[in-house]
């Protein structure tokens, strides 16, 4: 199932917590909505699902307008982010739900929906929890339980809210490569929330990268990673740094001196993101220059807290990997120049 | 580390003394066990038994008779009426307020929770006057229904608008933390699997806070049955007509009468008892029902 999401608004006490947002999700497309608390992401997946409604806008399912279509006509499989099962039913009853309370000739009989649930189960490897209670099962349990429940009524997508929030980091881990693995076999429209950038940029075929109630960048993972399309995406996924500089004749001039790295196009004030990675130690009098002031390991690589002097201001404070096997002493001067950049006019 | 500290400890030769920091000394909590059974004892325990002493003075054959008596039957019945009209009236009165505070926002909300806690606020005197005000003689509604033969001042209706007054906040009050702490999660995951509003509210809310609206029943019900001054004041004492329990007893007591008084009030006490005992059963399920277990 194709879904677009066209102009969509959404105000909460006139406060705008979706402005003007339009995405096309492709059909059997795994999608993240990826950014900080507050950036609408959530709102974003309640209107899709019908849980909440557009103040002005339209979503489509396929070439159906469903922007005011309730929930349960909707056919979305939602996973809430704490599950939300039901605490007083078995597994078997919280996944059959969805059948149980469906009326007349579309109910299937009961052998039909215990049949149904033993199958979905088996799908999120959970057979033989039938009779479990919800306060009975591992976290990961409940997330799978909670999956098969919203997949039980054959939903046209499939919506998930922080779908690993509440696990623990290996569980998520794995959870991560299996979602992954039975949206590869099943073939569902799947969305998810996501605060975790490793998380969306690991599992989905595309990220959106939210923020203030707006779209950032729509892209891959190594779209929004090396080619991020404004400065919150810089600054939002991986680790960056990023420095006021002029661009005047080709050259990228930092308080006044050129560092050495010549640019594309345009002229005036900027910012310049870099990441740490992208960066090379240079024995030049045009470069960036600044002192130590921590050095930190992080797995397989160095990492050096730079300060960069401010005449009179707070230093500038930017992060640069270093060689594991040159020791950089504190209080030393490093000059250096990025190898990999982006100006964004500032 | 365990064997650290028992090494330290035959070294220094002290028995090692491990106090939760939070808890009292031995000397203290016991003397404040005491205060509170001693005080619990002459307030609560003695009256009880006192009622029920004072009630067989004259042996089981009085009792029985006092309770009996016609005017203690219709007494009795009167008051099991106007439980089993306000019980239930309250019920769903109180769920639908509960509802409303605990699942939506809307402007005014905060004046509603304090029109709830309103009669808990008053003088059940007051709340008395009020109808007293609104039905009676001199007032505009009471003429005007009398003229339709309705009689709510010192008749049964009178009678249960008082207690359905009264007892209101009981069920409504229970029902507003759990409801709010439960959220709309269930709700929401009820619909998006395409379940219809009332079947939401049959499979998902109803079980999720049957413990907590049973509760609440039972303290509505207690009040109910034992309410005395509002109902004093709307009902005219007329004896084997708009007489309650409550009533009763003190016109009994009233009359020097005081076995019959007692027996009638032992009732009430029994009926206390009772509530008592099915709120610690309730309170014991309700712990594991909150938590999910089987039930």
């Amino acid at each position: 199932m194709e879904v677009s999401i066209k102009n969509i608004r959404k105000e909460f006490d006139r406060f705008a917590a979706l402005n003007d947002v339009s995405l096309n999700i492709a059909s059997g497309e795994l999608i993240a909505l990826l950014g900080p608390s507050g950036s609408g992401k959530t709102t974003l997946l309640r209107l899709i699902a019908g849980l909440d409604f557009p103040t002005a806008g339209k979503i489509y399912f396929g070439d159906e307008d469903a922007s005011h279509r309730s929930v349960q006509d909707r056919n979305v499989g939602f996973v809430f982010q704490h599950y939300a099962l039901f605490r007083h039913m078995t597994v078997a009853e919280n996944i059959g739900f969805g059948l149980k309370v469906r009326s007349g000739a579309s109910r299937p009989p009961k052998s039909e929906i215990r049949r149904r649930v033993s199958e979905l189960l088996e799908m999120v490897q959970l057979s033989g929890l039938e009779d479990r209670y919800p306060n009975q099962l591992s976290g990961g349990q409940r997330q799978r339980v909670a999956l098969a429940r919203a997949m039980a009524i054959e939903p046209r997508i499939l919506l998930l809210d922080e779908p690993f929030g509440a696990l623990d980091a290996k569980v998520r881990k794995e959870l991560r490569r299996w979602l992954r693995e039975f949206h590869d076999r099943t073939g569902h429209t799947t969305v998810f929330v996501t605060h975790d950038q490793e998380e969306a940029l690991e599992l989905a075929d595309r990220v959106v990268v939210m923020s203030g109630g707006k779209i950032e960048q729509v892209g891959s993972a190594d779209d929004v990673y090396d080619r991020p399309g404004s400065p919150f995406v810089f600054s939002f996924i991986g680790e960056s740094s990023h420095l006021p500089i002029t661009l005047r004749g080709g050259q990228i001039l930092f308080q006044g001196q050129s560092i050495g790295v010549v640019s594309e196009s345009g002229e005036g004030a900027g910012e310049l993101f870099f990441r740490p990675e992208d960066v090379q130690l240079v024995d030049a009098a045009d470069a960036l220059y600044g002192k130590v002031t921590a050095c930190r390991r992080l797995a397989g690589t160095r990492i050096a807290e730079i300060d960069i002097a401010n005449e009179g201001n707070a230093p500038y404070h930017v992060e640069i990997e270093v060689p594991l096997y040159e020791p950089v002493a504190l209080g030393s001067d490093l000059r250096f120049r990025p190898t990999r950049w982006k100006v964004f006019p500032g | 580390m365990v064997e650290d500290i028992h090494m330290t400890n035959a070294i220094v030769g002290e028995p090692p003394e491990f106090r939760n920091p939070a808890s009292e000394s031995p000397a203290a909590k016991a003397a404040l066990i005491l205060a509170a059974l001693v005080f619990l004892t002459f307030f609560l325990f003695l009256p009880l038994v006192s009622v029920f002493v004072e009630a067989f003075r004259k042996g089981a054959g009085e009792y029985l008779a006092a309770l009996a008596e016609p005017d203690a039957v219709s007494a009795i019945k009167l008051t099991l009426l106007v439980a089993a009209i306000s019980v239930p009236l309250n019920l769903v009165f109180g769920l639908a307020a509960a509802w409303a505070i605990a699942k939506f926002e809307f402007k005014g909300k905060a004046f509603l929770i304090t029109l709830i806690d309103l009669p808990f606020s008053i003088s059940p005197v007051i709340s008395g006057l009020v109808y007293v005000l609104l039905f009676g003689s001199h007032s505009l509604l009471g003429p005007w229904l009398k003229s339709y033969g309705i009689e709510i001042l010192f008749a049964v209706p009178g009678i249960v608008l008082a207690t359905v007054f009264v007892t209101f906040p009981f069920v409504a009050r229970e029902l507003i933390p759990l409801m709010e702490d439960q959220g709309t999660g269930d709700e929401e995951a009820a619909l998006s699997l395409g379940a219809s509003g009332w079947q939401t509210f049959w499979y998902i809310t109803l079980p999720n806070i049957k413990w907590g609206l049973l509760y609440g029943v039972l303290l509505c019900n207690a009040r109910a049955m034992g309410e005395f001054g509002a109902v004093s004041v709307v009902s005219g004492h007329i004896r084997g007509l708009t007489n309650t329990m409550p009533l009763h007893v003190e016109i009994l007591y009233n009359e020097y009468n005081f076995v019959a008084a007692f027996a009638v009030a032992s009732l009430l006490a029994l009926l206390a008892l009772v509530t008592l005992a099915l709120k610690t059963v309730l309170e014991l399920r309700f712990g594991a029902g909150n938590t999910g277990g089987k039930h």
